[in-house]
């Protein structure tokens, strides 16, 4: 081809530096984009007086427009109390029984009643409510002073053997081989009668001569049947769920020392509202009666 | 250089003035931007009947209760992986159409282009053609020129602030928002969201324009990874138009040098110094050349749809490929089929997916419960999922190779009332015998088996029983 085509290609300017032939071109920023740096240096300082941010020897500076994290928790807690409160009313007004049939209260106690327990009753009841030993395992179908949602609230509300609520349960085993009001061989016997109601493995011979013992001291509270009596919140010795454990040795030591699992009172401490949503929480564990 | 003042590190903006141009890229362009605004728009305001207690806006996305709806269509969170699917189907879509015709996203269908096409028709409509513009550019402040520019800024927010009001439009029941945004009892969070969107639109679509696309997007960078040598851009036929100049001297190129391309160019560039990083191929330069060349008598094409490959073949005087055979290559053969595969693979899942659901949490916190019978219990929480209109009611049971029972919380019944397109948390405990297979193992598989009794549709989910774990290895 005869002509050669021209084209006018934009000037290559350069920074004047090179380095070894390479050399760098100048490519500007654009100058609005320096004025949205400026931007934002004027918008640091208005940010740094305007809400909290410079330290000072005890505290830091307010800013004047009076921004405080701690305040807007506040005000949140209390906007979700107050939108709770009709929800708590109309808990504290219902009937107890009738708290699972209520679909809003259902889901309330099940939600409120949660964070209740796990913040209060999780310590010694586990996150799970499985309990351990000494604190009942609040799942299953065995209670000591009573399954139903009238009798979980009068438990929560004053608490088990303490002493600061005049109506709290009360009972009190006694110790009957520290105390010396059985001899070792009964109380041996006595465990092996034991051992024998819950079809273990047992010493059959001495579980006869414990029937007497049991008929003479135990049967007044656990009942002639053994099946435990919730007024006195004796235990069930029969069936398959032992708090303190329900090996020989595990019973030897009940029998001998006796147990004394305190519960605090927690009228005082919890709302009605919370007491009521925590023990419908409880009860639609999976034990409730 | 080093010689002279240092070179400025900062530039200001060279103001453009697109000339207006007529076309058939420019009519092309019209359609598109009629056609995308209008859905943009509109789209809210389509109705869709799905029953009383269903919102019955056609495309929704329910913040609040989390859901989203298109049409037929109604996506849980737990399906959002439909929309992960989506956004595959767009980047690839993006990748197929880049690498055939390059960046034609950006110039015919980009929102930062369609709005800012439409903020030019005002102006010119407004303040005149491209050299009324220029003219009033250069001008002093005067009432005339106060008067056109707040007229010009007044249509402008009113675009915005459609565009931002469009946009709340899409988060909730669109008439009564537009009720209660006149009677401004909106929720302050549509009127933030109004007022940004309608700041950027009217900034970016008025002011800042070719600079989003220069130095704020992303895309043009992306782009040269998709395209290659028979990706289909604007270009300049040089061989043809050089040496530019007056038609009239002999041995001058086609190109007249008359500028009608670097006018009409909304980025400001000069096509002819060959394919640059600011053209968003809009072929507004196509249209201006066309023009042009029909009327000095040239055939048209100076500036085209040109693929890198032809070049050669032109310059030897030798015809161009078709374009067919730069559009189906293996590149963009792979980038159709994974977007067909994706594309398929989501519409079978469409179908396949159940209007029922059911999950389950397996409490293990304790692993299992002594029952006072000796009975070992395991407690599960059900998630049951209703994606009806109206209520339904769920019957639960259980398969196991193992004798387990089932029962609820709080009922003696094995059904659930699961309210329409709803969810219900339904505690479960399955039990089994004292000194029984499952009592003893360590481990039991149980599926729990989920029928809707208003139709035949079931659902199941597996999960373990937990034993004493005293059978094992006695």
């Amino acid at each position: 081809m005869s002509r050669k085509p021209v084209v006018k290609k934009p000037d290559p300017e350069t920074t004047g530096h090179e380095w070894d032939g390479i050399q760098e071109f100048n490519n500007p920023l654009p100058r609005w984009w320096l004025w949205t740096f400026y931007l934002t240096i004027v918008w640091g300082i208005g940010y740094t007086i305007a809400y909290p941010a410079w330290p000072m020897l005890t505290h830091a500076t307010r800013g004047f427009i009076g921004t405080s994290t701690r305040d807007d928790v506040a005000a949140e807690i209390a906007a979700f109390d107050a939108a709770n409160a009709p929800l708590e009313a109309k808990l504290v007004a219902a009937d107890l029984g009738g708290i699972a049939a209520d679909p809003e209260l259902a889901n309330f106690t099940r939600n409120a009643g949660a964070a209740v327990f796990r913040t209060n009753c999780a310590t010694c009841h586990g996150a799970g409510a499985a309990g351990a030993k000494g604190y009942p395992n609040l799942l299953d179908n065995d209670w000591l002073w009573g399954g139903s949602i009238d009798d979980i609230v009068l438990t929560i509300s004053h608490g088990i053997r303490n002493t600061t609520d005049a109506d709290a349960r009360y009972s009190q085993m006694p110790a009957f081989g520290k105390d010396g009001i059985l001899e070792r061989g009964q109380i041996e016997a006595v465990v092996e009668y034991v051992l024998s109601l819950s079809s273990a493995e047992h010493d059959a011979a001495k579980a006869t001569e414990g029937l007497t013992v049991f008929a003479d001291n135990c049967a007044a509270c656990h009942g002639e049947d053994a099946k435990g009596m919730r007024e006195q919140g004796a235990p069930n010795l029969v069936d398959a769920i032992w708090l303190y454990g329900g090996s020989r040795a595990a019973i030897t030591e009940s029998v001998m020392n006796a147990r004394f699992g305190v519960m605090p009172a927690w009228a005082d401490r919890l709302s009605e509202a919370e007491i009521r949503a925590v023990a419908a929480y409880v009860h639609q564990l999976g034990g409730g009666e | 250089m080093s010689d002279s003042a240092p070179a400025p590190l900062y530039q200001a903006r060279e103001p453009i003035f697109p000339r207006k141009v007529k076309g058939k890229f420019r009519t092309l362009k019209w359609w598109i931007m009629g056609f995308t605004l209008g859905i943009y728009y509109l789209t809210p305001f389509l109705r869709w009947d799905r029953g009383p207690s269903l919102p019955d806006q056609a495309v929704l996305v329910d913040l609040a209760s989390r859901r989203f709806f298109f049409f037929m269509i109604e996506i849980w969170p737990h399906e959002f992986y439909f929309v992960a699917g989506l956004l595959i189907m767009a980047g690839l879509g993006l990748f197929l159409f880049t690498s055939a015709l390059g960046r034609v996203w950006c110039g015919y269908a980009c929102p930062q282009t369609v709005w800012t096409d439409l903020f030019m028709l005002v102006e010119r409509w407004i303040e005149g053609d491209r050299n009324a513009q220029v003219r009033l550019w250069k001008q002093k402040w005067d009432l005339h020129k106060w008067r056109l520019r707040l007229f010009k800024w007044a249509i402008w927010l009113l675009i915005g602030l459609a565009t931002g009001g469009a946009w709340v439009f899409y988060f909730t029941d669109a008439p009564t928002l537009a009720r209660d945004l006149l009677a401004g009892t909106a929720h302050p969070a549509a009127y933030t969201t109004m007022a940004i969107l309608t700041l950027t639109t009217f900034t970016f679509g008025g002011f800042f324009r070719e600079q989003i696309c220069i130095y704020a997007c992303p895309w043009p960078r992306i782009q040269a990874a998709m395209m290659d040598e028979d990706t289909l851009t604007v270009a300049y036929r040089e061989w043809r138009g050089e040496p530019r100049g007056k038609a009239t001297v002999e041995g001058n190129g086609d190109c007249i040098d008359c500028m009608a391309c670097v006018n009409v160019c909304p980025m400001g560039i000069d096509i002819r110094n060959g394919q640059q990083l600011e053209c968003i191929t809009c072929a507004l330069c196509i249209d201006a050349c066309d023009d042009v060349m029909d009327k000095i008598g040239k055939p048209r094409g100076l500036i085209d749809y040109l693929a890198l490959k032809d070049e050669p073949l032109e310059r030897a005087g030798m015809q161009p490929r078709p374009i067919w055979q730069h559009i189906l290559r293996p590149r963009t053969m792979v980038y159709t089929v994974l977007w067909s595969l994706i594309g398929i693979g989501l519409v079978v899942a469409l179908f396949l997916r159940t209007p029922i659901g059911v999950n389950v949490t397996p409490v293990r916190n304790p692993e299992y419960v002594t029952l006072s019978d000796g009975r070992i219990r395991n407690i599960y929480e059900l998630r049951l999922q209703n994606k009806h209109g109206e209520a339904r009611t769920f019957h639960l049971s259980i398969a196991s190779d193992e004798v387990i029972r089932i029962g609820l919380e709080g009922t003696n019944e094995l059904t659930v009332q699961v309210p329409p397109d709803g969810m219900v948390m339904q505690r479960v405990y399955l039990s089994a015998e004292a000194g029984s297979a499952a009592a003893l193992a360590d481990r039991t598989d149980v599926r729990f088996w989920v029928e809707d009794l208003g139709s035949t549709d079931r659902v199941h989910v597996d999960t373990g029983f937990n034993g004493t774990g005293a059978g094992d290895g006695n």
